[in-house]
């Protein structure tokens, strides 16, 4: 019959580019490992664990661009975290009806701001504020090894502020989500129990926690890869260093700078393998907090009836 | 009240409290940023820095018209392959939103829109750049394209679904072949937001700077060609804002408003379009 | 626990209820005995669950939501400016129609009122779990296993640890909105036991749109109609001898 097998075509056709989609993200996990052959074959794991980074005798260690993205992703974290939640919270559960299109429309314009627009203002901004910051350290407390070094304004410390304020909209809004998604039934039991606010609030999170951890996470996730507003501000110096004041690099960054400086081919593929670890660690945290999400809003869907897959939610 | 009560009810006032401070907190980087592109952008917005190429190191003056060709040269490849793979993509996870192969390529444009900009960058310089040994316009137009991919079939994707399914079955009913019913029918019936979400996509990897530094490189002169370097206002803006040059900061600043301008704009317009689209299907 | 009162444990006067600008209540009085079933009936919509979520305020939650008149519990104004809606939903218990347990154990969630208000020694906790288990007919299912996930217990054994819940912070007024309608037939004849032996110690109003149930469980019917009080009597006077008409073609079943 004309129609079914125009139906198949139709089916087949627009599969197949929905298969390019699904070849993309293998594509690229293959050209990365291909291009990183001789780094992985000359180094093999001691590329993790070594400092050295020596583009003249062709020794390469990556350990200080994988403590610096860590460090710095894990202080954007704690920074962001608590301030996304509270976002949420407000949003979803304590604001005038009127005001949540508005804030939600606000605090997502913080997503859409380019990278570079971040860098500029962290430059010029953010930078001599933190300068001034280390400059009145007091003798004492630099002494610490965490706020060891010099008062440069470039370093960790604005690396984590600056990502602390771009991961901010992505926890929130998916926050924000997970807290629509809880039924309303469960702060109604809390407050029938006699709950404050605040208690009925706890409850709702605690039902959703793991979507909330999947949240978190995406932020991280967020942290980890961010290129531009990190390496305009931290100093690009690749040490390991507890220090916040002390400038250092991150993954992005060192393949963002060095790039096109690689003269040769081994520079060139221990750069990019540095960009295969961020590609495997990114989606190792992407594949985790999209299974968090999706686990709590399958726990929404009543247990009696067969848990239909989720839409997948628009994500700034 | 007991004292127990009269503690939890005070807890309850202070987190309530903390939370609303916690939109305070994010709002103001978020105003300082506007202020500062705005306050720095926009003074140093002119007519020569839309027309006039870039000046040699040192002398002040000269534009970013290069550089603002070069993106929109940029955005132009992007979207003439992103928007008919992720139309398309988007289309038949519209049709069959509940296969295995369907939760599979969600997962995967998910997945993709997770990884960082300059790991693609790193995939269309091994694909584009290297086997011809040059860095050139389509290889960042491929990169940035990439980016655009997923964004592009979730917004395909949802805003199919919002078509009220009377109209699939309607046209089927008067004798549609599946091809002729999705392409003239529910297409047209959700393309504004379609084409809104598309320029969202646009404006969002007209911003990204890292993909472009070793796939379209930069360039100081003019230049359209696809195989040659070519100039992007965000990496032109990087560049100047890392030079000791007062001029070139400043100039950095004004190519940061325009970049933040034309973003706001396109997303107040997709806000509008989907709310209309929204309404429209509400009977 | 409280002697039998000749005075009403929850008195209602002139009670009218608001959705933003539409009347949904109309002028309710009535008189609740302590210590005593009383059944809420009447076709659904009728505002029988608005109207029993007026008693413990859980309508504040509702921003266009608004009441007026009078609902007294123990002579005490419920809508009064001093009046803390955190201690009388302590006071009055509520019971949902689909059972909501917290994604807990069933220890917890039982322990949650207590723990809130401030319980922390075990023993007392321990005991007073026991008892609230046991009221609710659920101890013997449960004992041995307290910290599984509430989660995992059937529809009839969720509203009955609901039930637990709500009594483990001895309240003196049961409301349940609707309780057995979303289980089975044996779990609802087990919670309509549970009713019958509760009666004892707490007052208890239950809505329902099961007449039998009505009939089955309580003392005293009220029949609400499009929201306004119809009819309201002792439960046999008003399945055998209905004064209105509307009473009758209900309860006989020509309509609803």
């Amino acid at each position: 019959m004309r129609r079914s097998s125009d139906d198949r075509t139709f089916r087949l056709g627009t599969g197949a580019f929905a298969a390019f989609v699904l070849l993309l993200v293998a594509g690229i996990a293959f050209e990365l490992t291909r291009q990183s052959m001789l780094s992985i074959a000359k180094f093999g794991l001691k590329f993790w664990t070594t400092s050295t980074w020596n583009p003249v005798s062709g020794d390469f260690g990556a350990l200080p661009f994988i403590w610096g993205t860590l460090y710095s992703s894990i202080l954007a974290l704690l920074m962001a975290t608590p301030i996304a939640l509270g976002i949420a919270i407000f949003i979803s559960e304590l604001s005038p009806r009127m005001l949540r299109q508005p804030l939600a429309y606000l605090t997502d314009l913080l997503a859409a701001i380019p990278s570079i627009v971040y860098g500029l203002w962290g430059v010029f901004v953010m930078v001599p504020f933190v300068r001034t910051l280390e400059t009145v350290t007091p003798d004492a407390l630099k002494r610490i090894p965490l706020f060891s070094g010099p008062p440069l304004g470039v370093g960790m410390l604005s690396a984590a502020l600056i990502l602390a304020v771009m991961v901010i909209p992505f926890t929130s809004s998916v926050a924000r989500e997970i807290l629509k998604n809880v039924p309303s039934t469960q702060r109604e039991a809390a407050y029938a129990l006699g709950a404050t606010r605040w208690e009925a609030i706890k409850v709702a999170i605690g039902f959703g926690k793991s979507g909330i951890i999947g949240a978190v996470m995406l932020g991280f996730g967020r942290a980890l890869g961010e290129t531009i507003a990190v390496t305009m501000v931290i100093g690009n110096s690749p040490q390991v260093s507890a220090s916040l004041f002390k400038p250092q690099y991150t993954m992005a960054a060192v393949i963002a700078n060095e790039f096109t400086e690689a003269a040769d081919e081994l520079y060139l593929h221990a750069l990019i393998e540095i960009g295969l670890l961020l590609f495997i660690i990114t989606i190792a945290v992407n594949i985790i907090s999209r299974l968090l999400i999706w686990s709590m809003k399958r726990r929404v869907v009543a247990p009696d009836v067969a848990p239909v897959l989720p839409a997948e939610e628009a994500l700034a | 009240m007991t004292a127990n009560l009269r503690r939890r009810k005070l807890f309850s006032r202070v987190f309530e409290i903390l939370c609303a401070l916690a939109v305070v907190v994010a709002l103001i980087p978020l105003a300082m940023i506007l202020f500062y592109v705005i306050k720095e952008g926009a003074g140093a917005l002119n007519w020569d820095f839309f027309t006039k190429m870039p000046k040699p190191v040192g002398e002040t003056g000269g534009g970013m018209a290069n550089a603002i060709v070069g993106t929109l040269i940029l955005i132009g490849i992007a979207a003439l392959f992103a928007i008919p793979v992720g139309g398309i993509c988007g289309v038949h996870l519209a049709e069959y939103p509940e296969t295995k192969f369907s939760s599979a390529v969600r997962f995967a444009a998910d997945v993709l829109n997770g990884v960082p900009s300059i790991v693609v960058g790193i995939f269309a310089y091994g694909l584009v750049v290297l086997p011809v040994k040059r860095f050139s316009a389509l290889a960042g137009g491929v990169a940035l394209g990439f980016l655009m991919i997923p964004i592009v079939v979730r917004t395909t994707e949802e805003l199919l679904r919002l078509v009220p399914g009377g109209l699939r079955e309607g046209a089927l009913a008067l004798g549609a072949t599946r091809s002729r019913a999705v392409f003239s029918v529910i297409v047209p019936a959700a393309l504004p937001g379609i084409l809104t979400g598309i320029l969202v996509a646009l404006a969002r990897v007209a911003g990204e700077t890292a993909p472009l530094l070793f796939t379209a490189l930069g360039n100081r002169f003019w230049s359209t060609s696809l195989t040659q370097p070519i100039a992007s206002l965000t990496v032109q803006v990087y560049t100047y804002a890392q030079s000791p040059y007062d001029d070139w900061h400043r100039q950095a600043w004004a190519g940061a408003f325009l970049l933040v301008m034309i973003i706001l704009i396109l997303s107040i317009a997709a806000r509008l379009a989907v709310r209309r689209l929204e309404r429209m299907n509400r009977p | 626990m409280n002697d039998i009162q000749t005075e009403s444990k929850i008195s209602v006067r002139n009670f009218d209820f608001f959705y933003g600008p539409s009347k949904v209540l109309h002028d309710i009085s009535l008189e609740i005995p302590a210590q005593k079933v009383t059944a809420l009936i009447g076709p659904s919509g009728c505002g029988k669950s608005t109207f029993i979520r007026s008693i413990n305020r859980m309508n504040d939650i509702i921003p266009e939501a608004k009441g007026t008149g009078t609902i007294m519990i123990d002579g005490k104004d419920v809508y009064a400016g001093d009046t803390d809606v955190v201690e009388l939903r302590r006071k009055v218990g509520m019971v949902f129609q689909k059972s909501n347990p917290f994604p807990k154990s069933i220890y917890d969630n039982v322990a949650y009122g207590l723990k809130i208000g401030g319980m922390r020694n075990k023993r007392q906790l321990d005991e007073i779990i026991e008892r609230s288990l046991t009221r609710a007919a659920l101890w013997h299912e449960v004992k041995d296993r307290l910290h599984d996930s509430a989660m995992a217990l059937s529809g009839g054994q969720q509203q009955r640890l609901c039930i637990a819940r709500a009594l483990a912070v001895d309240p003196e007024i049961v409301l349940m909105d609707e309780p057995a309608s979303a289980l089975d037939p044996i779990a609802t004849s087990k919670i309509e036991e549970l009713i019958y032996e509760l009666k004892d110690n707490y007052t208890i109003v239950i809505v329902t749109h099961n007449m039998q149930q009505a009939a089955r469980v309580s003392d005293r019917t009220a029949f609400f109609m499009l929201g306004r009080l119809v009819e309201y009597a002792d439960t046999n006077a008003i399945f055998m001898n209905p004064k209105e008409k509307m009473t009758e073609d209900y309860v006989t079943g020509r309509f609803g």
